[in-house]
């Protein structure tokens, strides 16, 4: 019963939202403008990701606005427990995703003397497109002493290697890795971070928050209906990503039927790295010089030395004096896949500030996310590469890494995450 | 060290300097007039200089530091443009300065302890003065720029040798008085050193960003050996290798010409080393010496400036003092934090401390950043 007084309370608001766009029809006529008409894109934005599926959703759908990232420690032994808390976390995963409260009680509707089973503050809200999205670390399979946790060191892909230390780095172990992590993403933060919290409150005893880490707005398309958004540096971001339309998802994104371990196949490796951008020193540099590190304009995005956004970067042409149009040390031209044996990235990071350094300075930057078939073919060389040629660093400093194995999607509501990997 | 240089990639950009540098010589004759050399006193609290009212034309000053402290001697045109220095005089030691000197008001300065604004003296030269075309100004910069890069870089060979010299002789003291001291001559010039990309991360590498296969070598390796451990009895290489190195890039920073867009970018470059590296303790991470590199941006920074400022004064008076008024700002920021003739470490500085100087550095570089747009109209 209470079950469905929580569904009422999430989906009245889809109800009343529903009313709203019936309305226009006849307000629209008269011209007035009504603050509770929704336009088609609006009630899009709004609406819910399935969760069940062949793969993951929040890595081919069409980029959200909004993140909410954590990594957790697990701080069970017990095997047993483990896989219980992944089973109940799919549970309310599929639950929040549609717009539902996180249990079945709900946030309102349970006994006075009961602490609530959902936290509330998504109630009248929409699903705002969450998607849940789970990975497992390296340190889940052996930890930094080598031991075998829980039995997993077998199943362990030859492609979770830890990731080499890349120059320039200078990570905070406190802020990286972790044994499991989950990506919520929606067009509605406070959604967002509802579903983190959900989920790390059913946790408590089993898992343990490592680092989080907020996005407020999205650098990345996902797929060609959406506009290429920009950074902190206020450039487009993510004009050349992998997008849900290509034709090469199984070749750059999803794990192949002998790639490794079955487990994995039709899962994707995610790698996350927190970049600080040092915009005070970035802001005072000229526009030539930005777009030079880049090798893009600044404001249509096309490459330099040629027109759309989209064209084809050239990295043959010259321009007048005879010098490359984009330069040998430009980013675009260092991370492009024809410098890596084809290698692309499915990225979907996002921008962050973090409050202010007390230097007077934000503290402000790229929250980065990539998804790809095997990071020793794609995001190893490829990073390699920039940590040592790229001259946008000078702007940047690598704060955290993260890598982790994100299974397949759940199938039903029978399945669970991570079920193939401890059967 | 930044990890990497852009002025490179734009040192053949819009203002070629090939076709102003020929004219920087502004033909006056030499007529050091009679007497020879201007006599230079110099002691730890003293500077008497023998003339103050010389004719125009290419000056020579003899410089004897009769005190207990290291000096040096500077012709400052107004703005504390550099028309000529030397560096590094020691005790019980003379030096000669020729510089050429249109007409105009100068000021003259010894530095004894090398630090702070010196002790100043007018110097009248008198005789006919044309005022700089615009062409001319901006290659009289490149060239003025360039005395500078010289000075620095004697006292660069000289400061590096004697820290070398006191490595390999063992004396851990000694070396760790000289460190800061002789990266102040590096860190004034890093826009040029950094020209020369491949030798940069040699001398100023910082450990994280050395790529796994190459070595940790140069300042900040030996810095490591000297405030960690303190065993600098396998260091004699590393020393070698950094004079090596040091000899090398001073071979070739003589022979670069900035053109005066590259040393706009570099002031604004100064500065954002300060802002990125000195600020936040990166640079000096073991020694904590970073306000010496902090003083040193500042007056590499000052310098190039100045070097360009009959340009600025002409095109860009306001900017001219807005630059002066931020300028002085940051170094009276800085003089709080003075200890004897050097600084004191970054680690005795509260936060609030440092965020003034951050915001002082910030109010400086704005301004700095918009030098760049004046020089190329």
């Amino acid at each position: 019963m209470g079950e469905r007084t929580s569904r009422l309370s999430r989906r009245r608001a889809m109800t009343l939202a529903g009313t709203g766009v019936a309305g226009v029809v006849g307000t629209a006529a008269l011209g007035a403008s009504r603050p509770w008409e929704r336009s088609a894109a609006e009630d899009h934005a709004a609406s819910a990701v399935p969760f069940h599926g062949e793969h993951q959703a929040g890595i081919t759908t069409p980029a959200q606005d909004r993140l909410h990232f954590v990594a957790f420690d697990v701080i069970t032994k017990d095997r047993a427990r483990l896989v219980a808390l992944l089973h109940d976390w799919s549970t309310a995963a599929a639950r929040m995703t549609a717009g539902r409260d996180a249990g079945e009680i709900g946030a309102v509707s349970g006994i006075p003397q009961a602490p609530p089973d959902d936290t509330g503050e998504a109630l009248g809200l929409p699903p705002s497109q969450l998607t849940l999205t789970l990975g497992f670390g390296p340190s889940l399979f052996r930890d930094a002493d080598g031991r075998d946790r829980f039995g997993l060191a077998e199943r362990r892909p030859a492609a979770l290697a830890a990731l080499p230390r890349f120059p320039g780095d200078a990570l905070r172990p406190e802020i990286s890795g972790g044994d499991l992590c989950v990506q919520a993403c929606a067009n509605d933060p406070q959604v967002a971070v509802h579903a983190i919290r959900n989920l790390a409150r059913l946790g408590m005893g089993v898992v343990s928050v490592r680092w989080s880490q907020l996005g407020f707005g999205r650098t990345s398309s996902t797929s060609r209906d959406q506009a290429t958004p920009r950074n902190l540096f206020g450039f487009k971001d993510g004009t050349a990503n992998v997008k849900a339309e290509d034709d090469d998802l199984a070749q750059q994104l999803w794990v192949q039927p002998g790639d490794g371990p079955d487990w994995m196949t039709g899962g994707s490796y995610l790698v996350t790295r927190k970049i600080r951008m040092i915009i005070e020193t970035w802001d005072r540099t000229s526009l030539g010089e930005q777009e030079t590190l880049i090798g893009r304009t600044k404001g249509s995005g096309a490459p330099l030395g040629q027109t759309d956004e989209f064209d084809e970067l050239d990295l043959e042409l010259t321009g007048p004096d005879g010098e490359p149009a984009i330069a040998e040390q430009a980013h675009v031209r260092l991370a492009h896949p024809s410098q890596h044996n084809g290698a692309r990235l499915l990225r979907r990071g996002y921008n962050f500030v973090d409050g202010s350094d007390g230097l007077g300075r934000l503290d402000a930057g790229l929250f980065f996310i990539a998804y790809q078939r095997d990071p020793r073919r794609q995001f190893v060389p490829i990073q390699t590469q920039l940590a040592r040629h790229d001259l946008l660093n000078e702007y940047l400093r690598y704060v955290s890494s993260g890598l982790f194995a994100c299974p397949p999607g759940v199938r039903d509501d029978a399945d669970h995450w991570g079920r193939a990997l401890f059967a | 060290m930044r990890t990497s240089r852009f002025l490179a990639a734009v040192a053949a950009g819009a203002l070629a300097t090939a076709g102003l540098a020929g004219c920087g010589g502004k033909g006056t004759d030499t007529a050091t007039a009679a007497g020879g050399p201007i006599a230079v006193k110099a002691d730890d609290s003293t500077c008497e200089v023998a003339r103050t009212d010389i004719a125009a034309g290419t000056a020579t000053f003899k410089i004897t530091n009769s005190g207990a402290k290291v000096t040096e001697f500077y012709v400052y045109a107004d703005g504390d443009r550099v028309l000529g220095e030397v560096e590094n005089i020691a005790p019980g030691l003379s030096r000669e300065l020729r510089v050429e000197l249109p007409a105009g008001t100068y000021q003259t300065a010894c530095k004894p302890g090398m630090s702070g604004k010196g002790i100043r003296n007018a110097l009248t030269v008198s005789g006919s003065a044309a005022p700089l075309t615009a062409d001319a100004a901006l290659a009289d910069a490149t060239d003025s720029y360039q005395r500078y890069v010289k000075s620095q870089t004697t006292a660069l060979l000289e400061k590096t040798g004697e820290f070398v010299a006191a490595i390999k002789a063992g004396d851990v003291a000694k070396a760790k008085a000289l460190y800061p001291v002789a990266r102040t001559y590096w860190e004034r010039i890093e826009p040029v050193a950094e020209i020369f990309g491949d030798l940069d991360p040699k001398i100023d590498g910082r450990e994280e960003v050395i790529e796994e296969g190459m070595e940790f070598t140069g300042f900040h390796r030996i810095e490591k050996d000297l405030w960690t451990t303190g065993d600098i009895s396998k260091d004699g290489p590393l020393a070698d290798r950094l004079m090596a190195d040091i000899q090398e890039i001073v071979a070739k920073a003589n022979a670069e010409k900035l053109s005066p867009l590259q040393l706009a970018n570099g002031a604004k470059e100064l500065l954002d080393e300060v802002a990125t590296g000195k600020i936040t303790g990166e640079e000096d991470r073991y020694s904590h010496t970073d306000l010496w590199d902090f003083s040193a941006n500042l007056e590499g920074s000052k310098a190039a400036i100045a070097a360009l400022r009959p340009v600025l004064q002409n095109r860009a008076p306001d900017l001219v003092g807005q630059l002066d008024t931020e300028f002085a700002n940051v170094e009276t920021l800085l003089g709080k934090h003075r200890a004897g003739d050097g600084w004191k470490l970054h680690t005795a500085l509260s936060q609030a401390e440092l965020k003034e100087l951050s915001d002082g550095i910030n109010a400086l570089a704005e301004p700095i950043s918009k030098v760049a747009a004046v020089v190329a109209k």
